[in-house]
């Protein structure tokens, strides 16, 4: 009975983070003991960061939006599209590394004024549009260049290669020779963006009232809160952060490609959803989100390293571990719903 | 100028007002555009093909024959889309592994067999099967588990096209019989595709369930108002759950042409942004996509305007992987032209116009 009253007494928030964080360590935990070996050492968990980086920034985005009781698909597309023509900018036309940056986020600021004047202005269903939005974008990385290519621009490669040693972390390798474990400049930016993004939805009144709209919109509207102005906001953030990971993603990958961030969207959804933001809005929290990136990416490596490296087996554990996640959270809010009426 | 003669006329009103308004209008744009760009659009030859049968030609031909998945996904599309008020984006994954299934079933795992390992009506079962099941999932995820459609439908989405080469062992079987062939192009001796026949025969079995069942005001009701259907003695989850096993059935019924066009499958192309066309066309036919109201016609209408609209991009030289952003255009400009805000904008604008136009005269 005693667990039962700490179960209540939790909000929704805590209790699906607290689910997720376990649930991470007891994985990494798992991994260690049966793979052993590469799960020790701490470069492998930079790694997933490294290669994760985008993936984190835009799940952190699709957090904002899903709090705010939207959603956005069109983020793959978006990095896609970033990243196609940042190549195409830096190798045909010999551009800067600012003028680049500065097409990425123009890109995302485009994307993310569109969505948000035809979702929150118009009323029109989130998942239509940023549908629409996606293959729009997947579309336009096309007509923009068919074939994937390599940037060779000097001044981007020098960048790309740029790493950051973490200190007091690192191995021995099988030489005997310490090699400092490191991370790239995308790893830095996504974690400055979660540090943000957490400081604004725990402390600002707009992040207060992205929670209060994704609640409930009618009791936010009586509070006196902008709704529409609310959700326009939080698709803007979306979409500029898909922009921000496109470079990231586009920095980390140092080329264009149609088939670049294929699915991301679907991964950035999972991870917002095994880090317990929940779909019907007003619950979510971005430290929860980032777990579950490294949950989603830790089962990849896990996957790949246990020899089931088929293709095919890292698409059915993704689906599996949202599906068991979506079926925890439904019956979570079920018992939690009935509890309440009790 | 269109919209003052609209306000005058209440005939022209009440024919804007019919669903089938919009698709019959995409069609007779498209029409005149192709008719304006190549005067022998509409041609219909009869040409002797591969097989050596006499069939016919054409762009129309092509648009019937292309557009009868579409057609056929519209139907379970348009269910979904009344009862639960979103959308399932896995029917082009299920696609791949109702067709997986099939070809297992036909050639008995193995990659090159020399005759059929299982008679076709058994395969085609088998997959309607696997597709119902499909379906039930996704159902079970929507009226039980009360999960998004989209959501509890990404899932699939997700997993769909690995599951389907899982089935296989990723090898890529060919069947070996040419009469497998016949679903998805020719029967000797008949010049008209056989998918048409396929899209009739399902349109008359929908036609008919509709008309002697109270499936349509079922869904009606359970997507106009959950809980007062409920107290009406509905059961909502029943018929949400319904709706999504039908579609996996239409589901079923397009693999077996998608898989029969090729005697074969390749699992991350075949059927690859169905899904979209296959809302895209619910959307056509005027149907809220927040559920409630549905024409069925109208949205299979839809299915054929979407493929009219491939084929005549495709005319225009337009590259198969940019299809997708001319297509997002197209939904976008008719969800923005649909959305409730805008038409009562409109209704302003013209009720402002109107005054004005009665002074002048």
């Amino acid at each position: 009975m005693k667990k039962k009253s700490i179960f209540h007494k939790m909000s929704d928030t805590g209790l699906l983070l607290t689910i997720t964080i376990v649930i991470f360590f007891l994985m990494y935990i798992g991994a260690i003991i049966f793979q052993g070996g590469g799960f020790t050492k701490p470069q492998m968990f930079f790694n997933i960061l490294n290669l994760n980086a985008a993936l984190i920034i835009t799940a952190c985005g699709m957090s904002v939006v899903m709090i705010t009781g939207g959603i956005d698909i069109s983020v793959g597309g978006v990095v896609a599209l970033v990243s196609m023509c940042c190549a195409v900018y830096l190798d045909y036309h010999d551009g800067s590394i600012l003028g680049s940056i500065l097409i990425a986020l123009g890109i995302g600021l485009a994307y993310g004024l569109i969505q948000g004047f035809l979702v929150a202005y118009l009323d029109i269903q989130p998942f239509i549009v940023s549908l629409a939005g996606m293959f729009f974008a997947r579309g336009m990385t096309t007509i923009v260049n068919t074939a994937p290519f390599n940037v060779a621009d000097e001044e981007f490669t020098a960048l790309k290669l740029t790493r950051i040693y973490v200190p007091g972390m690192g191995s021995v390798n099988k030489k005997g020779i310490y090699v400092p474990a490191y991370v790239e400049i995308g790893v830095i930016v996504a974690l400055i963006i979660v540090v943000l993004l957490f400081l604004v939805l725990r402390y600002t009144k707009l992040g207060r009232s992205f929670y209060a709209v994704g609640g409930n919109k009618q009791s936010a509207l009586m509070l006196g809160l902008n709704v529409k102005k609310t959700k326009f906001i939080s698709h803007l953030i979306c979409s500029e952060l898909a922009g921000i990971a496109g470079y990231v993603y586009f920095l980390h990958a140092g080329s264009g490609s149609a088939s670049h961030a294929m699915g991301m969207e679907m991964n950035a959804i999972a991870s917002s959803i095994i880090g317990g933001t929940m779909l019907t809005g007003g619950v979510g929290n971005i430290i929860g989100t980032l777990f579950g990136v490294l949950s989603l990416s830790t089962i990849q490596n896990i996957v790949s390293s246990a020899g089931l490296d088929q293709a095919w087996w890292t698409g059915i554990t993704i689906a599996a571990m949202l599906c068991i996640f979506l079926l925890i959270q439904s019956v979570v809010m079920a018992q939690k719903k009935r509890a309440l009426k009790n | 100028m269109s919209k003052n003669i609209k306000n005058k006329e209440s005939l022209l009103k009440r024919l804007t007002g019919n669903q089938l308004f919009i698709p019959i209008i995409a069609i007779i744009l498209l029409a005149v555009i192709n008719l304006i760009n190549d005067p022998g659009f509409f041609k219909i030859t009869p040409v002797i093909n591969n097989a050596g049968n006499t069939v016919l030609s054409g762009y129309l031909i092509t648009i019937l024959d292309y557009g009868s998945e579409l057609g056929i996904l519209a139907i379970g599309m348009t269910l979904v889309t009344a009862a639960s008020g979103g959308q399932d984006i896995s029917v082009g994954a299920t696609i791949a592994i109702a067709g997986s299934a099939m070809l297992r079933v036909l050639c008995g795992g193995q990659a090159r067999p020399t005759e059929l390992q299982a008679p076709i009506i058994v395969a085609f079962l088998v997959a309607c099967v696997v597709g119902m099941l499909c379906g039930a999932f996704n159902g079970m995820l929507v009226s039980v588990f009360k999960i998004q459609p989209m959501i509890a439908t990404l899932i699939l989405f997700t997993a769909g096209r690995s599951i389907a080469a899982w089935i296989n062992n990723n090898e890529l079987p060919i069947v070996p019989d040419p009469k497998f062939a016949y679903f998805g192009g020719f029967i000797p001796g008949c010049p008209i595709p056989t998918t048409v026949f396929i899209v009739i025969a399902c349109i008359i079995v929908i036609a008919l369930v509709l008309k002697f069942t109270n499936l349509g005001l079922y869904t009606q009701a359970v997507g106009i108002n959950e809980s007062s259907s409920r107290l009406n003695g509905i059961n909502p989850t029943f018929i949400k759950f319904l709706a999504f096993v039908i579609l996996g059935l239409c589901v079923a019924v397009a693999a077996l042409i998608k898989v029969s066009r090729l005697s074969t499958i390749n699992y991350s192309v075949i059927a690859k942004d169905i899904e979209m066309d296959a809302i895209l066309a619910v959307a056509l036919g005027g149907n809220a996509l927040s559920g409630g109201k549905f024409n069925m016609w109208a949205s299979i209408l839809g299915a054929y305007v979407i493929q009219f609209l491939t084929t005549t991009l495709y005319k225009f030289n337009v590259q198969s992987d940019a299809l997708a952003a001319y297509k997002a255009v197209v939904v976008i400009l008719l969800v923005v032209f649909s959305a409730p805000t805008v038409r009562e904008k409109m209704n302003q604008l013209t009720k402002k116009v109107k005054p004005a136009k009665k002074e002048v005269a």
